[in-house]
């Protein structure tokens, strides 16, 4: 059968004030209807056997005891959640970055991954900001959005920018004296590929509203009278 | 040098100070030295010390202490609001609001539109002044 719906039951004896019901003792007990199963059960209110609780084995008494009590920890029944995401930042908003490199770059936010951070593109063509994450504390949120529905960015999660693990070299004594390859980081071209196909969408989305491109080339920056907590984003 | 606007029925005001800040208000009557009754069609009728509102120049014609429709229909009569957006005060008030409550894109679109107007009138200028030179 299928699942009842059930009716969210509202309360038998609601509150005047905290503490304090509206219905007494002798009026709850009618409202329960406890005299109706009462009656139904012939006078007495219906009891039923015990389970008959199997004999626990003896237990023996420990061969040690601890010389020390040793505290236990706090039960902790918190769970990792990744942050709470303000109600201003949705996909497609466009974010001012505050910190770092690219500071007061205008970017477009595509999506928030599990360890909390913001995925977040330039696009790359327009203002030179790649694929990356960002912290939500160290952005502001516009009211501006853009239009991110023909981006897909389901492949991308925090293992996709973590650190390459490199195989250690074991080392000779020969290679001291040798003069250390530096291996330069060169991004490989799988990602270059991926920036290009998350871009190519949202470039044509931008294009259609007039101004934006050259909003987003931009970078923002704090001028003369301008007070920040006066300014509406 | 003479006062030209005077506490009176019918005089409206603009609230500066407290919870109705920036509301067009209509005196309805005159409670003491310091206090006025103070009646508008979005608010309850309540008294309000003359320190908080700023006379304007608009004034309509009503008796003591109208009721709430007698006086929407006076407002209506005397064109309150269209005197009030048309004047110069009411403008700026106007013109303040949006400023305010511009985007952080509106302000870049503001910023491209001010630098071309700029540009067109300089253009103007150079010429004007060859033709002088």
């Amino acid at each position: 059968m299928a699942p009842q719906q059930r009716k969210p039951h509202v309360c038998r004896n609601p509150d005047l004030i905290r503490g304090v019901g509206k219905y007494s003792r002798s009026k709850m007990y009618h409202k329960r209807g406890l005299w109706a199963i009462k009656a139904k059960n012939g006078g007495a209110f219906p009891k039923h056997e015990k389970k008959a609780v199997a004999d626990a084995p003896a237990e023996k008494p420990p061969k040690f005891y601890p010389a020390d009590d040793v505290k236990k920890p706090l039960v902790n029944k918190r769970k990792a959640r990744p942050t709470k995401l303000r109600a201003s930042i949705t996909p497609g908003t466009v974010l001012i970055i505050l910190a770092g490199r690219f500071k007061g770059k205008r970017v477009v936010f595509l999506k928030q991954l599990t360890s909390g951070l913001l995925l977040v593109t330039g696009p790359f063509k327009i203002n030179g900001v790649p694929l990356r994450r960002v912290n939500q504390s160290y952005v502001i949120a516009t009211s501006t959005k853009v239009d991110i529905s023909g981006v897909n960015v389901e492949k991308f999660d925090d293992k996709y920018f973590g650190k390459k693990v490199e195989k250690k070299k074991t080392k000779g004594e020969g290679e001291f004296f040798e003069v250390e390859k530096e291996e330069k980081n060169v991004l490989p071209q799988d990602k270059k590929d991926d920036q290009k196909s998350v871009d190519a969408a949202l470039i044509k989305s931008i294009e259609a509203v007039p101004d934006l491109k050259t909003y987003l080339g931009a970078r923002f920056s704090l001028k003369a009278g301008m007070k920040p907590h006066e300014l509406v984003f | 040098m003479p006062f030209k606007r005077y506490v009176e029925i019918g005089r409206v005001a603009l609230v500066n100070y407290g919870k109705d800040y920036g509301k067009l208000v209509v005196i309805v009557d005159v409670i003491d030295q310091n206090r006025a009754l103070v009646d508008s069609p979005d608010m309850v009728r309540g008294q309000m010390n003359f320190k908080r509102l700023t006379l304007t120049d608009i004034k309509i014609d009503i008796k003591r202490v109208p009721n709430k429709k007698t006086l929407i229909a006076a407002l209506e009569a005397a064109d309150v609001k269209n005197k009030w957006e048309n004047s110069s005060w009411g403008r700026k008030l106007i013109v303040q609001k949006k400023r305010a409550s511009l985007n952080d894109f509106d302000r870049f679109k503001i910023m491209l539109a001010k630098i071309k107007k700029a540009g067109v009138v300089r253009q103007e200028l150079a010429k004007l002044k060859k033709e002088t030179a």
